[in-house]
């Protein structure tokens, strides 16, 4: 459990997190512990600044309170400079991809390469191909982003999100808008790549079942806290009816199916008086 | 009443905001600058969609604003009997004003708003986003070499445009219209003057070249991640950079000439 | 690699054709003052009055261009203009008894200054005057004069 690690085997610690956008609150108080080389999910329903946590940890966006300490470090209290070296060890897998549109396949892989080093062609050249081996599109090497499909597309993206072998990499909703079989090449994929390389993976998600199929630990978040943590078969079998509604997807319980409205039948009488 | 009054004055603030904005993001973009002398090879690709693919519009604006410029000067001078100074006036005209002008409004609507719109597609498909997240600033990486090249481009451009219409009018000039080679260079020769009309130019231009960059890559930065955000920034590109040149024109022309 | 090659090499033509439409302005449209007045001798030109001269105006000497108007100042005791022209060295055996005058090239042409060459053999040098001097014709005073005289000629009839 998360409660029980040492600071030490944490990579990612996040104390007391509050952030709002606007009147907006997102994060009211969060805590949230992820132990390195785990494949740890973050989940909770659509619009619970899922996207903004991962965010807030690349160091994009700023916290109103609390900390979050990458390693040894305070990701918003680092200079400009230690911030970009800091990121040089953290992939983000946007839920887009967010490839070069202007790059094809190979150079995409290749950009965080060239801008950071300095290898000779040849070196480069393997290098990014072992990166598409990886994700099984070595032979794809050639397209455009625009002729790939989605999961292609997210594959490529994490081809490149590992082409400086991170320490951390985090996916923004990786499974949405999949079809089962890229699904499936993603969930492997994510948990050989974790396991292959010794990375730690942080997923958010709201799809339940194959985040629960490949994580080692699930944060559940709602209303800016964090409502329960733990493996993914303790939460199946949580106590609490919310969670349970979640992880089982009921289109009704705690969480009303209909948005708070007066009676339908006062609104329908209504209309007609 | 006061109503009135708040609503100038929030037009006032938020204007004064997003020159803030624009400043700020200036100095990042400047403070890239000197970073690029170790990647010449991402000015150049800038170069070439910037100067280069706005080729074709200078060159055919250019030599068609020289040709009817000869054409018109020399129905009213041909009355006073002086349409041997036809190659002054294009010359002065061009050199002083509608070559350095006429090419930065071209230069808004064919390279600035395609910045604009390429660095807001960047935004709104989050590539800046996955930019900075690989440790690659895209102030350095996409912004400054795209100002630097606009910057460098348009004097080049606007030297291009001039030079072209003077062409263009002496075809017209003395092609078509039978005038004399020799008074048409000679008082041309005679009259402009190298630092007063061509230099200041050339100081015109760059100043519209740095303008005009750093509007077309403020608004592609700031606009709104979604379809009608980047439409609208592009716009507003358009329209911001053919105002702050024909405006800064005005200040420019007054301050060297006047 | 190829694509980039042929980036390069239109960026390349580019920026020599606007460095070459840059060169062509300077030496074909105006005229550089860096390569006119290095080599030439200064002399000065006494007028009453200089009309609308102006500074660089041409200074010819039987319709041929000899130097240009360097500077135009005013002499505070006897208020005469004085002109300060560059004559090239190449023409450096002119008389010293060599007159000056202002024309105006064409009707609503700039002023120029035309010189008429004397027939002393002593010639002139960097810092001489030239006192023989007949002022611009201001076309206003002309055509004042000439509305005085048919005014005369008026009433003789």
């Amino acid at each position: 459990m998360a409660a029980s690690l040492s600071a030490d085997d944490c990579i990612v610690d996040i104390r007391n997190l509050h952030f709002s956008r606007g009147r907006n609150v997102i994060f009211d108080g969060v805590d949230i512990r992820i132990p390195r080389g785990s494949v740890t999910a973050i989940m909770g329903p659509s619009g619970t600044g899922k996207t903004t946590l991962l965010r807030l940890i690349g160091g994009q966006l700023r916290p109103d309170q609390g900390e979050i300490r990458i390693g040894d470090e305070v990701v918003h209290q680092l200079r400009h400079r230690q911030l970009y070296r800091l990121r040089r060890r953290m992939g983000l897998l946007f839920q887009s991809g967010a490839l070069f549109t202007h790059l094809n396949v190979f150079e995409n892989v290749a950009f965080p390469l060239r801008e950071h080093t300095d290898l000779p062609e040849p070196l480069l050249r393997d290098l990014v191909l072992m990166k598409l081996q990886a994700v099984g599109l070595r032979g794809a090497r050639e397209l455009m982003p625009a002729e790939l499909s989605g999961g292609m597309a997210r594959r490529v993206a994490l081809a490149r999100a590992i082409a400086l072998d991170p320490a951390i990499i985090m996916y923004d909703e990786p499974f949405t808008g999949q079809d089962p079989i890229s699904m499936g090449a993603l969930v492997t994929l994510i948990r050989t790549l974790n396991d292959a390389l010794d990375l730690t993976s942080v997923i958010v998600s709201h799809d339940v079942a194959e985040t629960a199929r490949i994580a080692d630990l699930i944060y559940v978040i709602s209303q800016g806290r964090v409502v329960e943590s733990g493996s993914p078969e303790a939460l199946m079998a949580s106590e609490s009816e919310w969670v349970r509604q979640f992880m089982h997807g009921l289109p009704d319980g705690p969480v009303p199916f209909h948005y708070p409205a007066q009676p339908l039948a006062d609104d329908l009488l209504g209309e007609q008086r | 009443m006061t109503d009135f009054f708040s609503r100038i004055g929030r037009s006032t603030l938020g204007t004064l905001a997003r020159l803030g904005r624009a400043s700020v993001f200036l100095w990042h973009a400047l403070v890239g600058l000197p970073g690029l002398i170790l990647r010449p090879g991402l000015v150049v690709a800038q170069i070439y969609s910037i100067g280069v693919l706005s080729l074709i519009i200078i060159v055919v604006s250019g030599t068609f604003v020289g040709a009817v410029l000869a054409l018109q000067g020399y129905n009213t001078l041909v009355n006073f009997g002086a349409q041997d100074s036809l190659g002054v006036l294009v010359a002065l005209s061009l050199l002083r004003e509608l070559g350095p002008v006429v090419t930065a409004l071209l230069f808004a609507g064919r390279a600035g708003s395609a910045l604009t719109a390429e660095i807001g597609l960047m935004k709104t498909t989050e590539q800046l986003s996955s930019m900075e997240m690989m440790a690659v600033d895209p102030m350095r990486r996409v912004v400054a070499p795209r100002l630097l090249a606009g910057f460098i481009s348009m004097p080049l451009l606007a030297a291009i445009f001039s030079f072209l219409g003077i062409m263009g009018a002496y075809v017209v000039g003395v092609g078509a219209l039978g005038l004399d080679e020799g008074p048409f260079w000679g008082q041309m020769q005679s009259a402009v003057d190298f630092r007063d009309d061509v230099m200041n130019g050339v100081i015109k231009s760059l100043v519209f070249g740095f303008v005009a960059s750093w509007i077309a890559v403020y608004e592609g930065f700031d606009a709104e991640p979604t379809s009608e955000g980047v439409s609208r920034a592009t716009t507003r590109t358009v329209v911001h950079t053919s105002l702050a040149v024909l405006g800064l024109d005005f200040v420019l022309t007054a301050l060297m000439f006047g | 690699m190829n694509i980039a090659r042929s980036v390069e090499i239109w960026v390349g033509l580019f920026v020599a054709a606007g460095f070459a439409a840059m060169l062509g302005l300077a030496m074909h449209v105006s005229n550089i003052p860096l390569f006119q007045t290095v080599d030439g001798y200064d002399v000065q030109l006494r007028f009453n009055n200089i009309g609308g001269l102006r500074e660089r105006a041409p200074v010819t000497m039987s319709g041929v261009q000899i130097g240009r108007v360097k500077a135009i100042e005013l002499d505070p005791r006897s208020f005469d203009a004085v002109v300060t022209v560059t004559i090239r060295r190449d023409f450096n055996e002119i008389p010293e008894d060599t007159g000056a005058s202002i024309y105006t090239s064409g009707l609503l042409g700039e002023q120029y200054i035309a010189l008429d060459p004397g027939g002393l053999d002593f010639f002139l040098e960097d810092g001489d005057e030239i006192t023989l001097t007949q002022s611009a014709l201001v076309l206003e005073r002309l055509i004042g004069r000439f509305l005085t005289s048919m005014g005369d000629g008026g009433d003789d009839d």
